[in-house]
């Protein structure tokens, strides 16, 4: 599993990336009510805006790590986005890309980079 | 003698022991209430309307027959009902309503007599124009208090609330640019400004862009220099700001926007704190809406209706929307078609909210120019005399004096576990309705207080005493106190987690089996 | 001065807590250059009586409705408002509170609003509804941008019946939003012609029933169209109390209804304010403007309602909100409320008869007179009639008599080529008098 600085994680299986969003930003966000998923044949660049994940009170944007088409995305969070918070790193996953370059990944922190940068925050 | 003692005791005889719950649940003078829906008034009605003379033949098909699921109650019912949870409500009449940025000022009662004349109440907006004389004149003479108020040239009187007044406000300063050819394509907002500003120029179709803020909360004009271009269509500024001070550098952040062939727009929310002692002209104001539920008296009943007239400088004013009051040879009348003129057009049927100006005019023809001079001095006095009794407790962001409201963020309460949030729940139980938290946003955990003019020194020294009493509690380490707050108010802290998972916005009849 | 409590005394101990010289010196940061010199050139203050001497002689200028026989309608109606309703609005606690964001102590505008919502749902005959809009124009703009969101579609396509005052407050705002507006000429009873201008195009029809002259339609046929065309039907409804007698908008298949509630609960008031009714299908709700009330329980798990899906809005979406909304419509929505919790559904089926009663009367009343056309094949409680001469000048003839008899269209729209059309109606206020001093009266002017 990969990091981003903004609390993204990816999981890549050949081509295919599975994306969502790290623990310390589900509990940083709080109760998340609602996510707002892609549609599916969406083609997002790295940076991308992939998904806005929604508490009560804030609307938090999640951005695409790598560049790929989004060709599923976990409808299981429309009816229990609760799941985002139970299981953020696993049953919570948001989209799957297909990646352009499945190489890409490789640039991003791997759990101790990631977790030595959670510490500077 | 004949001895009578019917009605003895008449003192109360002292107590022993805990207080018992009640056997029904039922507390005082407070009652709960459940929905209409759920009183069993499916036949029944509170109105007694005669048989209709002739039936409903000649509409056949269309006739509504399946039913539409809605209860009726007799009057008492229906009185009981709404007198029940009027009581579950705050509300300005019962004590001060500490709420930066609204304005919670006394609504005058006299406003709502002179709103219920027949002769404004009972008049409809498309009757002939010679026969509501009465009517546009007064609104002549509101637009002339707002014009000379303010110094400008020209308002618009339709917006129906604030924000459709800077929606309003845009749609010119868009349509000016326009008319010169000139697709501007950005707005600036600072970072403290109300979330009306960046949705509003968003929905006009401009891409929105932040000017930083200084240390000591004001406008940076480095940044603002910075991000100005030829292709910026106006910058929004709040002046006084959302964190209480006034922009000192106003004139040269008018002179910069002008210079970029921008326009000022300026939400006129904080205008209690100035009106009759500054004119917004003079700080080279572009265009201002400006809110008559806050500055000018009008009840907020419980979220609404407002009023939102924006006043405009001589460039924008042949833009504004239409209808507006014309002097005719027989008097005056409305154009409501614009013709020949470059307005931007309509924002919605009619002629905007009537009812609010003559509640506004009644408030303003009370006070005169002289007294509402007097309700800013009096609004910022009180402001700052909380910023001075909660000084040094509660830790301010910005340390000068500041305007018509005291801004202040949650570092004193580090270490206490006690956040804004909790803090604001005790102080319910305290009997007043909490600040406004949490805005605005470049301050963490803000809290911000505007007491008003209409606030006796003796209720802010009340409040000024349970901020200082809860303040000491949460330094002690009184945690339960605020994280079960409130534990007085007619229902506890409410789930909404919940109620955004799993929205339940209506009634249905299924509820009744549950 | 009445309404400001601190005294001087006051003012100078407050001073010295400061620590500042004077209210003057709070202003510092004012620039010089800004303040207002000398006093304000407004008359000074004026106590209680002088006041409401001005202003009622303002409201002495004014014709009242309930001064004489009165026929205006065109999208603000003159009924009974029952007098609990003024009274409840009135007390303090709902005319002086604030939008219920703290909850726990907003419980009776919170309630209220929820049976709001119900109410506005089942009368409309939608899945959902939200808090209220500042009125029905507004309201049907919003709907017309909602429906862009969620068609991704840049077209919407007015009727010839739907208010040229909505159509214009549609207009502006597509105007800014890149949403092409085609609207249909002004037709007494073409609704269903939108539904050859349908195209892969469009997110969505705007019809409107009863339309501004008055003609009541069914709408089934025009939403099966739209929704085969993957486009949306938003129905405006601006006779409230129609929804008493005629076929919700909802069960005609539409997808937004927009509506204007003033008919219920609250005056003409020339104009404002008003409450703007919204209503929509469960699954659009996200994309719906304006506030939301839901229900939840406390933290002792008693029922309770909480303001809700908040992300929508300005103050938490800022620049990607459904709207730039803030208020609703509040004490109006309240007073709906109220009204109809009096009326309920029996109260408001005869209510709706009687009007529809009074309406035929004087339709009669106008066929009977000689070159008077009624131009509607079916109506709920307005008319248009056909007059030999331009209706403005009638109207202005009758006004001199004491007949505000109804509204000229072309007061409306001049430029419709419908100079001769007049719009009337009639509610449970107007009398058989009124219509025969109307009806004499108009035959005496053509």
């Amino acid at each position: 599993m990969r990091f981003t600085k903004d609390h993204e994680w990816v999981e890549v299986d050949g081509d295919v990336a599975t994306i969502g969003v790290t623990a310390y930003a589900a509990e940083q966000l709080g109760d998340v009510v609602f996510v707002e998923l892609p549609d599916v044949g969406k083609s997002v660049k790295t940076g991308d805006g992939l998904a806005v994940v929604e508490s009560v009170k804030a609307a938090s944007d999640v951005y695409a790590p790598v560049t790929g088409e989004v060709v599923a995305v976990n409808e299981v969070l429309t009816s229990e986005p609760e799941t985002v918070n139970a299981e953020p790193e696993a049953a919570g996953w948001f989209a799957k890309l297909k990646l352009a370059d499945p190489g890409a990944v490789d640039q991003l922190m791997d759990r101790a980079a990631y977790e030595a940068f959670l510490q500077t925050l | 003698m004949t001895m009578q003692t019917i009605g003895r005791p008449t003192r109360a005889e002292a107590i022993v022991g805990s207080v018992p719950a009640t056997l029904t649940g039922g507390r005082g003078l407070l009652q709960d209430e459940p929905l209409i829906f759920e009183l069993g008034g499916w036949s029944k009605t509170g109105v007694d309307i005669d048989e209709p003379a002739l039936d409903a033949g000649d509409l056949g098909d269309l006739v509504r027959a399946a039913p539409i699921g809605l209860p009726g109650l007799s009057e008492p019912e229906t009185l009981r009902h709404y007198v029940r949870l009027s009581q579950k409500n705050h509300a300005i009449d019962l004590a001060l309503y500490p709420l930066g940025s609204c304005t919670m000022k006394h609504n005058p009662r006299l406003n709502e007599k002179v709103a219920r004349l027949p002769g404004f109440a009972d008049i409809h907006p498309l009757q002939p124009t010679s026969t509501v004389q009465g009517a546009l004149q007064l609104m002549e003479t509101l637009a002339h208090w707002l014009k000379t108020l303010t110094g400008m040239p020209a308002v618009a009187l339709p917006p129906k609330a604030g924000a459709q007044g800077e929606l309003c406000g845009l749609l010119a300063i868009r349509a000016a640019h326009e008319a010169r050819g000139d697709g501007r394509k950005r707005v600036l907002t600072p970072t403290s400004a109300h979330g009306t500003n960046p949705a509003t120029a968003a929905f006009v179709g401009y891409a929105v862009e932040e000017v930083g803020q200084t240390a000591c909360g004001r406008v940076d004009l480095a940044d603002l220099a910075a991000k100005l271009g030829p292709d910026v269509a106006a910058l929004m500024i709040t002046n006084p700001n959302t964190c209480g001070l006034f922009e000192r550098d106003m004139l040269e952040i008018a002179r910069l926007t002008h210079a970029a062939g921008a326009y000022l727009y300026a939400d006129g929310a904080n205008f209690n704190a100035i009106v009759g002692k500054v004119r917004p002209a003079d700080l080279g104001v572009d265009a201002m809406h400006i809110n008559l539920h806050k500055t000018f008296s009008t009840p907020h009943g419980g979220g609404g209706p407002g009023a939102g007239p924006v006043v405009f400088g001589a460039a924008l004013a042949p833009f504004a929307p239409v209808p507006w009051v014309v002097h005719g040879a027989d008097g005056l009348t409305l154009n409501e078609h614009g013709d020949g003129s470059q307005s931007f057009g309509r924002l919605s049927a009619f002629h905007g909210q009537m009812g609010m100006y003559v509640r506004a005019l009644a408030y303003m023809l009370s006070h005169g120019g002289d007294g509402l001079a007097q309700v800013a001095a009096d609004a910022v006095l009180n402001a700052n005399y909380i910023k001075a009794r909660l000084r040094g407790v509660l830790s301010a962001p910005f340390g000068r004096p500041c305007m018509h409201e005291a801004l202040f963020d949650d570092r004193w309460l580090d270490g206490t576990g006690v956040t804004t949030l909790d803090f604001a729940k005790a102080l319910i139980d305290e009997g007043f309705h909490p600040m406004t938290m949490y805005f605005p946003l470049v301050v963490h955990g803000a809290m911000l207080i505007e007491p008003t003019e209409t606030e006796p020194k003796a209720e802010i020294d009340r409040f000024c005493d349970a901020v200082l009493a809860l303040a000491a509690a949460a330094k002690t380490g009184d945690v339960e106190r605020f994280k079960g707050a409130p534990f007085h108010a007619p229902l506890r802290r409410l789930d909404e987690t919940l109620a955004a998972r799993k929205p339940k916005l209506r009634w249905t009849p299924d509820e009744a089996a549950a | 001065m009445r309404y400001l409590p601190l005294t001087e005394d006051d003012r100078a101990a407050m001073l010295a807590e400061i620590g500042a010289p004077s209210v003057d010196a709070l202003f510092a940061d004012v620039p010089k250059a800004a303040r207002i010199a000398g006093p304000v050139d407004l008359p000074p203050h004026q106590g209680e009586i002088e006041v409401e001497r001005q202003l009622a002689s303002l409201a002495a200028k004014n014709r009242s409705a309930g001064q004489g026989p009165f026929f205006c309608g065109a999208g603000a109606y003159r009924h009974h408002v029952p007098a609990s309703v003024d009274h409840i609005i009135q007390r303090s606690e709902f005319l002086t509170s604030y939008t219920p964001y703290q909850p726990e102590i907003a419980q009776g505008t919170l309630q209220a609003l929820f049976e709001f919502q119900t109410q506005v749902a089942a009368l409309t005959g939608m899945e959902v509804a939200n808090a209220s809009m500042y009125d029905g124009s507004t309201a049907a703009a919003e709907a017309v941008m909602m429906a862009h969101r969620v068609t991704r579609r840049p077209k919407a396509i007015l009727s010839g019946g739907l208010h040229p005052h909505y159509a214009a407050a549609i207009r502006t705002l597509a105007h800014v939003a890149g949403v092409e507006v085609v609207r249909q000429p002004a037709a007494v009873d073409a609704e269903a012609d939108v539904i050859a201008a349908l195209d892969a195009e469009t997110a969505c029809v705007i019809v409107q029933t009863p339309n501004v002259f008055g003609t009541a339609s069914d709408l089934t046929r025009i939403a099966e169209a739209a929704h085969a065309a993957g486009a949306l039907m938003i129905a405006v409804v601006t006779e409230a109390v129609s929804l008493g007698l005629i076929r919700s908008p909802g069960e005609m298949g539409a997808d937004i209804v927009a509506a204007e509630g003033q008919s219920i609960g609250n005056a003409l008031n020339f104009g404002g304010p008003y409450v703007g009714l919204f209503a929509t299908r469960e699954r659009f709700v996200r994309q719906a403007p304006g506030r939301l009330c839901g229900e939840t329980v406390d933290a002792d798990g008693r029922r309770g309602f909480v303001l809700t899906l908040s992300t929508r809005e300005q103050h938490i979406r800022r620049e990607k909100a459904t709207s730039n909304i803030c208020t609703n419509s509040g004490l109006c929505a309240l007073a709906f409320t109220i009204h109809m919790s009096l009326l309920g559904e029996v109260g408001l089926r005869k209510l709706a008869a009687v009007n529809h009663a009074q309406a035929r009367k004087l339709a009669s009343a106008m066929a009977a007179i000689p070159r008077v056309a009624v131009l509607n094949p079916r109506f709920f409680n307005e008319i248009a009639v056909r007059l030999p001469k331009p209706a403005t000048a009638v109207v202005e003839a009758l006004a001199a008599e004491g007949i505000l008899a109804g509204v000229p269209f072309a007061r409306l729209d001049p430029t419709a080529g419908l100079d001769d059309v007049l719009l009337l109606a009639a509610t449970e206020l107007t009398t058989e008098a009124d219509i025969a001093a109307l009806g004499r009266a108009l035959e005496g002017a053509l």
